[in-house]
């Protein structure tokens, strides 16, 4: 029954994983252009836990696990890094962190 | 038949509060309109016959993820992103143009990845986790172990105040 579902859980992760790539383009504000970046790996997810529904394996479903160990590991030490940037810079403007710009 | 209908009606919350993600000019909102966007996505899950990543999606997504990025964003005092875009129009209209390529292209493939799925689908939290400790992954669970005490060690390094 659930089956039927797997096809068009695909389609939403993709136009999420879209809306995601849009935002980190178009947004200003570092914090939001991260939260683009999770929305982004929230998609992704859903097209493991889809394609695991349609092949009828377990294997999506571990990868999803470890995409959510990774993603928190990534938020914990992106939000620490993006606090220090704010320290010495005094803004959150991605367009202001241009040290390493070539 | 009900199925389909509480998943069109998340898939359309998850895809409506994402957009409000990328269209709104403050964090804040922002970052709770991404909640929105978990949830909903925790109960496609659900629909989808996995029970036990619903849970973790809430519990470590909606539950441990956002509560540090609300407790960034306040604590920064972050206001709204105010005045107009540094970006020139250009830029923008390029990047929705390759967001749109991206859909289309990307699109095709997976409508063409018609495969019946298979009929009784066990993904309860027993066989997920079995098949997490199974032989196969069981090294790759560890080392995530080492890669968690990784980023608490840097978090804490690169936060903390120099003296």
């Amino acid at each position: 029954m659930s089956g039927a579902l797997a096809q068009p859980a695909l389609m939403l992760s993709l136009l999420l994983f879209t809306i995601g790539v849009v935002g980190v383009f178009l947004r200003r504000n570092v914090i939001t252009v991260f939260m683009c970046v999770e929305l982004m790996l929230n998609a992704v997810n859903l097209a493991f836990v889809a394609f695991s529904r349609q092949m009828g394996t377990l294997d999506g479903q571990v990868l999803v696990f470890f995409v959510m160990t990774v993603a928190a590991a990534e938020a914990a030490v992106g939000l620490a890094i993006i606090i220090a940037i704010h320290r010495h810079k005094d803004t959150l403007d991605v367009d202001a962190f241009n040290l390493m710009k070539w | 038949m009900i199925d389909t209908v509480v998943f069109y009606l998340f898939a359309a919350l998850a895809a409506g509060s994402a957009l409000v993600v990328v269209g709104q000019r403050n964090p804040l909102y922002s970052a709770l309109a991404l909640i929105v966007t978990m949830g909903s996505l925790s109960a496609i899950f659900g629909l989808l016959g996995s029970p036990f990543i619903a849970a973790l999606q809430v519990v470590v997504y909606a539950g441990a993820i956002m509560v540090l990025f609300l407790f960034v964003i306040m604590l920064l005092n972050v206001k709204r992103e105010d005045g107009e875009s540094s970006q020139s129009p250009g830029l923008r209209t390029t990047a929705i143009l390759l967001g749109a390529v991206l859909l289309v292209q990307a699109g095709t493939v997976l409508w063409a990845w018609q495969v019946a799925a298979p009929a009784g689908f066990d993904a309860s939290a027993v066989k997920v986790a079995q098949a997490l400790f199974s032989s196969r992954y069981l090294y790759v669970f560890e080392a995530t172990s080492v890669l968690i005490l990784a980023a608490l060690v840097g978090a804490v390094a690169l936060a903390k105040r120099e003296r």
